[in-house]
């Protein structure tokens, strides 16, 4: 056991893959002597060399449609986008050549897909997007977004190590902000959820960088026991933890860090008014950044993306209803 | 690294390569001819409502699959598109899976999930397109990326149409293969015209001249002519085995048909398709064959029967049961490799073993 700050897990778990597996490289763009945008594979090329830790031209599709190519030809390809919001370069190539391979012609294209994403830092419309929903929607692409260094690494091993494209949303506020015990050596985290507090007055649903938000709202609300479930994986998602926590729990909010319309979360709300119902004793509340592209100044920032107090603030309503 | 136009063939005996036995002259013959004679009956099954959704061929492009395919050895990886039949029938498929394909029958190699040419036969080492073009090109990228990573003697061969170099992906993927000098061939199907869109309408320079400038050899050749196809193929596998990298062989050629079973072709002047119907691929293979005494009356007659038989067989094959119509979406086991196709071209016959070269 290590403490290990989320970036650290992230670059541990690379750092392991690449031990462990030839068939294992990175490929992004300033990933090599650069060390990466965040320094994630920081000293990499130097362990194991410029063609398992590759330079790529600036170019999305390319890096996704080669990655696409190596992995038919038996490498496990790990792309790093430098930022989330670039996949939409590279969308075509993941959704209609990766997502729908297997299906059509029995083919299994294991690659990764890493999508720094999120925003909370000034980022501006470009480099702070949660673009997790767009790859929801595609078939044949799982979709997986950890809170925790744990969950990091774990995740990011049962990606590299999964047959099917993954989308693994590392969220870039968490980096340095987050650190937690994370095993020595490879283990896997399965794509399910995780109960991040019991509780069973309400649950807030959440995933990535607002099971931080959530937990900090609800710590000391009045008394009340809130529950938290990290969702952790977005496709497949955890109907089964869902709904058992809607049943323990009565009230629901959902917490989004993404734009409200068609997000994680409305696919939450849309499983839980199909199968809980009866179970509800309030209206399912939502709580998510507005349809609009994420403001740069921090003050414009601030009043978009959910804030503790905003969650707070629903929670409390909730819980009076 | 100039651009080099191969020159033309004349319809004599005479081998565009002296690579290729009588055997192989015509067994090239012999893939167009089944190419031709399967799109014909897809086409009349189609008419008959027997074929759902769309219907797209490759008449009077030939030559443009059949020649690359042959080529390209059992071991190397190829991204076959919607007007290369041929190249299917090379690495391995049997007329029957096609025809159950465009029939959207369980035993077609999408078994009913996708239609058309829009296939690849994983066991034979091809992977199938989508009809985003040219996206197949970075996919056949990615693989002579891997090969090179691991230091196998393995080239990578996708074909793409003179459309598809409008759009970023072509750029992206000749860029790549050029900084990497990957060991990949880009054969651009250069058939006149993109659905109706003609060429003076879609580029304002020959794409072959842009090889240049991604850092390889492009070059020009007759896609009429299956023969010299093969041998421009097998100087760029060569090529790129030894190291140089990639290279892009455009294939001039035209689009016979319409777009798809519904276009009339009225932005095609008559004269222009008259032009090249007198350069027909298969008439000219037929020719040289002729010439050399080969029984091209028999030929036929055999591969008649075979799709008459393939025929058959396929519309008495199960439709796909509805009850898998959601299996297989995400692969649940261990991923699959990619196989080899089945060796044509004499030099890979006579491999002993079957060894890579």
């Amino acid at each position: 056991m290590a403490t290990l700050t989320y970036l650290q897990a992230i670059s541990s778990a690379l750092r392991d893959e690449l031990r462990a597996d030839e068939r294992v490289l990175l490929m992004g763009e300033d990933i090599g002597v650069f060390g990466g945008a965040f320094k994630v594979t920081d000293g990499f090329i130097d362990e194991f060399g410029a063609d398992r830790v590759m330079d790529t031209p600036l170019a999305e599709s390319a890096i996704i449609g080669c990655a696409i190519g190596a992995a038919v030809a038996g490498m496990r390809p790990v792309c790093e986008m430098q930022f989330s919001d670039f996949v939409s370069c590279g969308f075509d190539q993941l959704v209609n050549v990766a997502g729908k391979m297997h299906y059509r012609q029995g083919l299994a294209v294991p690659i990764t897909v890493r999508l720094p994403s999120g925003g909370g830092f000034s980022g501006g419309p470009f480099h702070s997007q949660n673009p997790e929903a767009w790859f929801m929607h595609a078939p044949g692409i799982k979709v997986v977004a950890p809170s925790t260094a744990h969950d990091a690494k774990g995740l990011l091993h049962a990606a590299i190590r999964d047959p099917n494209p993954v989308c693994f949303m590392e969220h870039k506020h968490l980096y340095r902000r987050v650190r937690d015990e994370v095993p020595d050596g490879v283990y896997e985290t399965p794509m399910k959820a995780r109960l991040a507090r019991e509780g069973s007055d309400l649950v807030v649903i959440a995933y990535g960088a607002m099971v931080h938000v959530a937990l900090e709202a609800t710590d000391d609300l009045d008394g009340a026991g809130v529950e938290v479930l990290d969702l952790r994986s977005l496709v497949p998602l955890d109907t089964e933890a869902i709904l058992g926590s809607v049943r323990r729990c009565s009230k629901v909010v959902i917490l989004d860090e993404a734009n409200a319309t068609c997000a994680a979360g409305a696919q939450v709300a849309a499983v839980i008014a199909e199968h809980a119902f009866e179970d509800l004793d309030g209206p399912v509340v939502r709580v998510a950044t507005p349809d609009l592209p994420i403001p740069y100044s921090p003050p414009l920032e601030q009043a978009v993306l959910p804030s503790v107090e905003r969650v707070r603030e629903a929670c409390r309503e909730l819980l009076a209803y | 690294m100039a651009t080099e136009v191969a020159k033309p063939v004349g319809a004599t005996g005479e081998a565009a390569s002296e690579h290729l036995t009588l055997g192989d002259r015509t067994w090239l013959l012999r893939a167009m001819v089944m190419m031709r004679g399967l799109e014909e009956r897809a086409m009349s099954l189609y008419r008959q409502g027997k074929v759902p959704g769309s219907f797209y061929d490759g008449h009077g492009q030939e030559a443009v699959s059949a020649g690359p395919a042959f080529a390209m050895a059992p071991e190397d990886r190829l991204c076959i598109l919607h007007r290369d039949l041929a190249a299917h029938l090379i690495r391995g498929v049997a007329p029957v899976r096609i025809l159950s394909q465009y029939l959207g029958r369980a035993a077609g190699p999408t078994a009913g999930r996708d239609g058309n040419v829009h296939f690849g036969d994983r066991r034979l080492g091809c992977v199938g397109m989508v009809s985003m073009l040219p996206d197949m090109m970075l996919v056949a990228t990615g693989m002579a990326m891997a090969f090179k990573l691991r230091g196998e003697r393995r080239c990578a061969l996708t074909w793409f149409g003179d459309g598809s170099t409008s759009r970023g992906d072509f750029h992206e993927a000749m860029n790549w293969a050029g900084v990497q000098r990957l060991p990949v061939v880009f054969v651009l199907e250069n058939n006149q015209y993109a659905y109706s869109t003609p060429l003076d309408k879609q580029f304002a320079v020959d794409p072959v001249r842009r090889a240049d400038s991604y850092g390889f050899v492009g070059v020009t050749v007759d896609g009429n002519d299956v023969e010299a196809m093969f041998e421009a193929t097998r100087v760029a596998r060569e090529r790129a085995l030894a190291g140089a990298g990639p290279m892009l062989i455009e294939a001039l050629t035209m689009r016979m048909h319409g777009h798809a079973a519904h276009d009339d072709m009225k932005y095609v002047p008559k004269t222009k398709l008259e032009e090249w119907r007198a350069r027909d691929p298969i008439d000219r293979q037929e020719g040289r064959l002729r010439e050399l005494g080969v029984d091209v009356d028999a030929l036929r007659a055999e591969i008649a029967a075979e799709i008459d038989a393939a025929t058959g067989e396929a519309l008495a094959a199960p439709m796909p049961d509805p009850a898998g119509a959601a299996d297989g979406v995400f692969c649940e086991g261990e991923a699959e490799p990619l196989g080899d196709g089945v060796p044509r071209w004499s030099a890979y016959l006579d491999r002993v073993g079957g060894g890579r070269a």
